[in-house]
């Protein structure tokens, strides 16, 4: 029993084999990493900037020709840390963790926010690759922030539908990605909704698909410590983001309501408001 | 039981652990004040334990009583786990946390992840002190929770039996660290933390066999309780409940309730009456 699952949870350090500037302040670091080839859509790593911090990251790639990558915006401390690493500098993974989406073969509607599209472009390759139907929602607060766009551009092209979507209208539609997704919605019908982004947008998206009957996979972030659900940091409902996320479906999410998009733990455990 | 530092954050966790088949549930530590503890790296996985130096994060007393108070009428037995710097801390912990409905708590005064803490379980004057003084300022039970980081652990369990202690839970993780070869630093941020799960069992049975050998006071067996039979092991040298965490990480929150039957079993299969046979048995073999 102890030590069946026991590479997947150890840290290993590797060196970072490529970087990718994706948006302004948003970069893609590519790992070799065995545990990681394996992983699912929608499943995170804990990324180890050494003698900084660790931090939860969705894998924007898996096992593309033996890589794997997580994309990171430029936040805070640890994430500033990491995007001064270069090719051949070294980081620390462990994982992957979660339980990742649940493909569903059918029409599929994916609304991704802001870096939310990182865990969300796994899905849509995924997805096709078992002839599901894909409309794709990329969002961003402008042209110059939208990450994956050539990515997704070449991935659907011919294959699915792709609307994006800016705040400022400096690309594609200008509104929220959540007022996008109402639009779609109402002119076709779809089988899931698979969403990952600002949690008050995935909220939104959330109420709209209740409104038409569309079962909802979406994927929480809160503060993780220990990644292997047992520090409690990560408390939404009953639930432990860490390990019975971060991917949650309707039902679940109706049994948070109280606390989806509304408030988290900070680092003592006290409860506040969800950042807008 | 569930062990202290594990889940017990927030009422609804809490109450999914008793529900998963825990007798009682025990409280992450709190302390007089909110504390964020360290930063990550928090936890290392290792081959036959894990590493934590968490820090004691915890919301405060005041915080923490308000989400202990939202289990009123639920009937969950929430153990509440204390910890401060001076003795006044955690009295002012325990008064509150009682008020707020715990059944009993459990001083932790050997955390080894803080070192103000960890520091005060080490020394059997002051274990006895904040245990007297916590005794006398609640009508609820009061367990001291020891440190496996002493020459002699007995020494610290008859120190909290003069200080009045209801009982003792034995024992509190194993100060250890990590290295990592490829970056040659420390992976804990705080360096150094404290070692549970199985490879912390043999040092647990063996200072629960050492506090039974010489002081008469109930023990909590703790420390890499895995399955039924690390339970009955802890039985058999001398503790009458046992609580576990670790191995939620791989087992889940339906561990208790399997251990639980596991334990039930054992005792039937063994012809034993109740549990009460088994306590401190292996002591009358030895």
């Amino acid at each position: 029993m102890w030590g069946e699952h026991i590479e997947r949870l150890k840290m290993r350090t590797v060196p970072i084999e490529k970087v990718e500037q994706e948006a302004e302040d948003v970069k893609t670091f590519v790992f070799i990493d065995e545990a990681c080839l394996s992983a699912k859509p929608g499943q995170y790593i804990m990324v180890w900037a050494p003698g900084v911090d660790e931090i939860p990251m969705s894998l924007s790639i898996i096992n593309r020709g033996g890589f794997s990558a997580v994309t990171i915006r430029k936040v805070g401390e640890a994430t500033e840390a990491l995007h001064k690493k270069e090719r051949g500098d070294l980081i620390g993974v462990r994982g992957p963790f979660g339980n990742g989406f649940e493909p569903v073969k059918g029409r599929c509607l994916l609304v991704g926010g802001g870096t939310g599209v990182a865990a969300l472009a796994p899905l849509a390759e995924e997805l096709l690759s078992r002839e599901s139907e894909i409309c794709f929602i990329l969002g961003g607060r402008s042209r110059n922030l939208l990450i994956f766009l050539n990515r997704l551009q070449t991935l659907l092209s011919g294959r699915g539908e792709l609307l994006v979507t800016t705040d400022d209208g400096s690309y594609g539609l200008q509104c929220l990605a959540s007022e996008g997704t109402k639009r779609i919605m109402e002119e076709k019908p779809f089988d899931v909704v698979y969403t990952c982004g600002p949690e008050p947008m995935m909220l939104e998206v959330f109420k709209k698909a209740e409104r038409h009957g569309i079962p909802v996979q979406a994927s929480l972030e809160r503060l993780f410590k220990c990644a292997v659900g047992l520090c409690g940091s990560c408390a939404i409902g009953e639930f432990r983001v860490c390990v019975d996320g971060p991917i949650f479906n309707s039902k679940q999410l109706r049994s948070i309501a109280e606390e989806f998009g509304k408030t988290r733990l900070d680092a003592s455990g006290r409860r506040i408001k969800v950042d807008k | 039981m569930l062990s202290a530092g594990i889940l017990g954050i927030t009422a609804p966790l809490l109450k999914r652990v008793y529900e998963g088949g825990a007798g009682a549930v025990v409280t992450k530590s709190i302390g007089p004040k909110p504390r964020p503890g360290h930063p990550n790296p928090t936890v290392v996985a290792l081959e036959y334990g894990l590493l934590n130096a968490m820090g004691l994060p915890n919301p405060g007393a005041d915080g923490f009583s308000e989400e202990l108070r939202s289990l009123k009428g639920l009937a969950v037995p929430v153990v509440a786990s204390i910890f401060g710097e001076r003795v006044e801390d955690y009295v002012e912990v325990a008064g509150k946390l009682s008020d707020a409905g715990a059944v009993a708590i459990e001083i932790n005064c050997s955390c080894p992840t803080v070192r103000e803490i960890g520091l005060l379980g080490q020394d059997p004057d002051m274990i006895e002190d904040v245990t007297r003084a916590v005794k006398r300022s609640v009508d609820i039970p009061v367990f001291t929770k020891l440190t496996p980081n002493v020459a002699d652990v007995a020494e610290m369990a008859e120190a909290a039996k003069r200080g009045g202690a209801d009982g003792v839970t034995a024992v509190n993780t194993l100060k250890a660290m990590a290295v990592d070869i490829e970056s040659c630093r420390p992976v804990l941020a705080n360096t150094t933390g404290g070692l549970s799960g199985p490879a912390l069992k043999p040092v647990a049975l063996r200072c629960v066999w050492e506090i039974a050998e010489s002081v008469d006071i109930p023990i909590i067996g703790c420390g890499g309780v895995s399955d039924w039979r690390d339970a009955v092991e802890f039985l058999l040298c001398g503790a009458s409940a046992v609580q576990m965490g670790t191995a939620i990480m791989h087992r889940g929150v339906d561990i208790f309730s399997s251990i639980a039957s596991g334990v039930e079993a054992y005792l039937r299969r063994k012809g034993f009456r109740s549990v009460k046979e088994v306590v401190g048995r292996a002591h009358r073999t030895a």
